[in-house]
């Protein structure tokens, strides 16, 4: 009984350090940004005005100030930087879909050795820092980077062309970065993929198209979904990859909320930006959870 | 006595019959490893043909080259006279039962039956048609809507039963049907696919490990070892005139003991055995020299045990001493010592409710084999 009590309370332990963990470093600060998203700005230190105030004796004013969110949504430069940010996360979730599913195909299906050599290369670039990644990419992209260079060796172009601070390599960058978030989940998906079903396909008629089309894709949403969101939720928020590789002419949401924090000193704006940020990522993963719910529950 | 010149139920005796399915001299390598070696084999419409030998015997790859998951590294498989080596398994008229079942776990019942009939093109009210007829068959009408996991293992057999015979193949591939299915449902599958197969006249080739449901289910058995076939016959032929130590061993047991050829005649042959020390008469010839060494093999059942010595004269008959019995109900077997301590196992039938509780041999009675002259087989390998 005894053994058993104790036994118990190691499993509640082991359970409440990570609760506790994001209770401190997760919960605790969106309270904080959340609080100053709806305080009133102020030039002092810390920049914003406190949001309680005694009155009177026992009476305290507690001032909800709603004009962030208001100025946010009157205000077209941020409706539009969400927009942009979103479009350019999106296109770039989709390539890393189209470059990472073949991809983890391939390596699924490669034998032992190779696939360990194969998974090794995926995550070799994390091994060097991602903003040195960064920095490399600039090497390549820039007027006088290797890229230009090449093509002006080779004959093809004469005039180096315009290839870093554009969009095209914020695409670049946020694809390369972000290219195997999508790979190890759907190769962890895949890996759980019964070929025997891919056979029962061929042998009940359907030509390897058909056979990807109505078992292959299907078996791997999961994994699509999963990638996905590892790639979309952090690519919308990203800031270093549009402001280096992007200069000023990507504005994506990352970019203003440092702008708001640290060139306008405009903390409740700044938090307001963020917590924003949060509900337009926070919505479709919640979508995504229900459905899988539902799914599990039909299960 | 059936009519030597109906054919109908033995189609591979029948010399105008052209076979729907034809082995030529298949080879499968996989890296140094020879998984089929050199197989000729023919299968004539409408047979259940089984496919039996242990783990890693090549069965399973012959029958995943039957199907087109595997390509032979040599040789020729030809179904209904055309050549299959270049047919990739979507085009081939052949479906497969997998070991596992394969259902798609994304689709419910009836989607999963459907699945092969969609890839035809089949006009969809057809489809509906025949995907009702399919599962008012296999009886599972009422769990259409089901997805697999929803269902128990002999369920979901039957779902892929239905899936790929609802496509009408020429050729019904089965590997290990019954293998995940416990005891009585086997029992009752086995006929079930019997009558399936009677009905449809579908060929039936079948994968197993099992020799008891290839007795049962087979009209022919091909043994296989080590890539090649040991012998191809009926079960009966198998089972009562095993050409080799393998196949007698395989199929049910038996008692084999080595010895020479003492006497050669054309209706018979003498063997004399040192261990144990006996001659064995037996009303076969055989084709091979006096003086050579050759195995005989008599299958449990086929030894009478008593403990009189009423038929004791000497000739196919042994003396011993019961050193164990296993009572199984219907029948009991008993391993004999002789008394140059070589084992023979006997089994009989308990025909008599033994009297007071005690058996009517106990151990270390002394009691008296005996057994037909055309009962041992004279093997030579």
């Amino acid at each position: 009984m005894i053994k058993q009590s104790l036994q118990r309370n190691w499993k509640s332990l082991v359970v409440f350090v990570p609760y506790f963990w994001l209770l401190i470093f997760f919960l605790a600060p969106f309270f904080i940004v959340l609080k100053i998203s709806l305080s009133e700005a102020t030039i002092a230190s810390p920049p914003f005005l406190p949001m309680t105030e005694w009155v009177d004796e026992g009476v305290m004013n507690i001032k909800l100030v709603f004009d962030n969110f208001l100025y946010l949504w009157e205000d077209d430069l941020y409706f539009n930087t969400y927009l942009n940010s979103i479009k350019i996360s999106s296109i770039s979730t989709i390539f890393c879909l189209l470059i990472g599913y073949p991809m983890a195909y391939a390596i699924v299906r490669a034998d032992e050795t190779q696939k360990n050599i194969l998974l090794m290369m995926i995550i070799l670039p994390f091994w060097t820092s991602f903003l040195l990644r960064v920095y490399a990419w600039m090497g390549l992209l820039a007027d006088q980077g290797t890229i230009n260079d090449l093509l002006i060796a080779l004959g093809i172009i004469d005039q180096p062309i315009r290839l870093l601070y554009t969009q095209f390599a914020v695409y670049v960058g946020i694809v390369y970065t972000y290219l195997p978030f999508m790979i190890l989940p759907l190769y962890a998906n895949m890996e759980k993929l019964d070929w025997e079903l891919l056979e029962a396909a061929a042998d009940l008629g359907a030509k390897p198209a058909v056979t990807f089309i109505t078992v292959t894709l299907p078996m791997t949403i999961p994994g699509v979904i999963a990638g996905g969101l590892l790639v979309f939720i952090p690519a919308t928020g990203e800031y270093v990859i549009p402001d280096m590789l992007g200069g000023g002419n990507v504005l994506m949401i990352g970019r203003i909320l440092y702008n708001e924090f640290n060139s306008n000193i405009d903390w409740p704006v700044a938090s307001a930006v963020a917590i924003a940020l949060l509900l337009v990522l926070v919505l479709p993963m919640m979508l995504y959870q229900h459905v899988q719910a539902k799914e599990s529950e039909a299960k | 006595m059936p009519d030597p010149s109906n054919y109908t139920d033995r189609p591979w005796m029948d010399p105008e019959a052209e076979p729907f399915i034809k082995v030529q001299s298949v080879s499968k390598h996989f890296g140094d490893f020879t998984a089929v070696d050199n197989v000729d084999l023919e299968i004539y419409k409408g047979e259940l043909f089984s496919l039996l030998g242990g783990s890693g015997c090549g069965k399973t790859t012959l029958l995943r080259m039957l199907a087109g998951f595997e390509t032979p590294s040599s040789g020729y498989i030809f179904i209904d006279g055309v050549n299959m080596n270049d047919v990739p398994p979507y085009e081939r008229p052949i479906n497969m039962m997998f070991q596992s079942y394969a259902l798609f776990p994304h689709m419910n019942v009836e989607k999963n039956v459907a699945y092969g009939l969609r890839r035809d093109g089949i006009a969809g009210d057809e489809i509906n048609q025949r995907v009702d007829d399919m599962l008012a068959m296999v009886e599972l009408t009422q769990f259409r809507k089901r997805k697999p996991h929803q269902l128990s293992g002999g369920q979901r057999q039957r779902v892929a039963l239905a899936r790929a015979l609802v496509k009408q193949p020429k050729v019904l591939l089965l590997d290990e049907p019954l293998a995940a299915l416990d005891k009585r449902l086997r029992e009752n599958t086995q006929f079930e696919l019997m009558n399936i197969q009677d009905q449809l006249g579908v060929t039936f080739v079948v994968v197993t490990h099992d020799q008891e449901e290839a007795m049962t289910l087979s009209t022919r058995i091909a043994v296989m070892d080590a890539g090649r076939f040991m012998q191809i016959g009926t079960p009966t032929e198998i089972y009562e005139f095993p050409e080799s130590r393998l196949v007698a061993n395989f199929i049910g047991s038996a008692n084999m003991f080595q010895g020479r050829i003492t006497e050669n005649g054309p209706d018979h042959v003498i063997v004399q055995c040192k261990q144990p020390d006996c001659e064995f008469y037996i009303d076969h010839g055989v084709s091979i020299q006096e003086g050579n060494k050759v195995w005989v093999a008599v299958r449990p059942e086929k030894i009478t045990i008593s403990s009189e010595a009423s038929d004791y004269n000497g000739n196919n008959c042994i003396k011993g001493i019961v050193h164990d019995i296993g009572y199984l109900g219907k029948l009991s077997t008993y391993r004999v010592k002789t008394a140059d301590e070589t084992l023979i196992d006997v089994t009989s039938p308990n025909l008599a409710r033994p009297k007071d509780g005690n058996l009517a041999m106990d151990w270390d009675d002394e009691v008296y084999l005996s057994w037909e002259a055309s009962s041992a087989v004279v093997l030579t390998k």
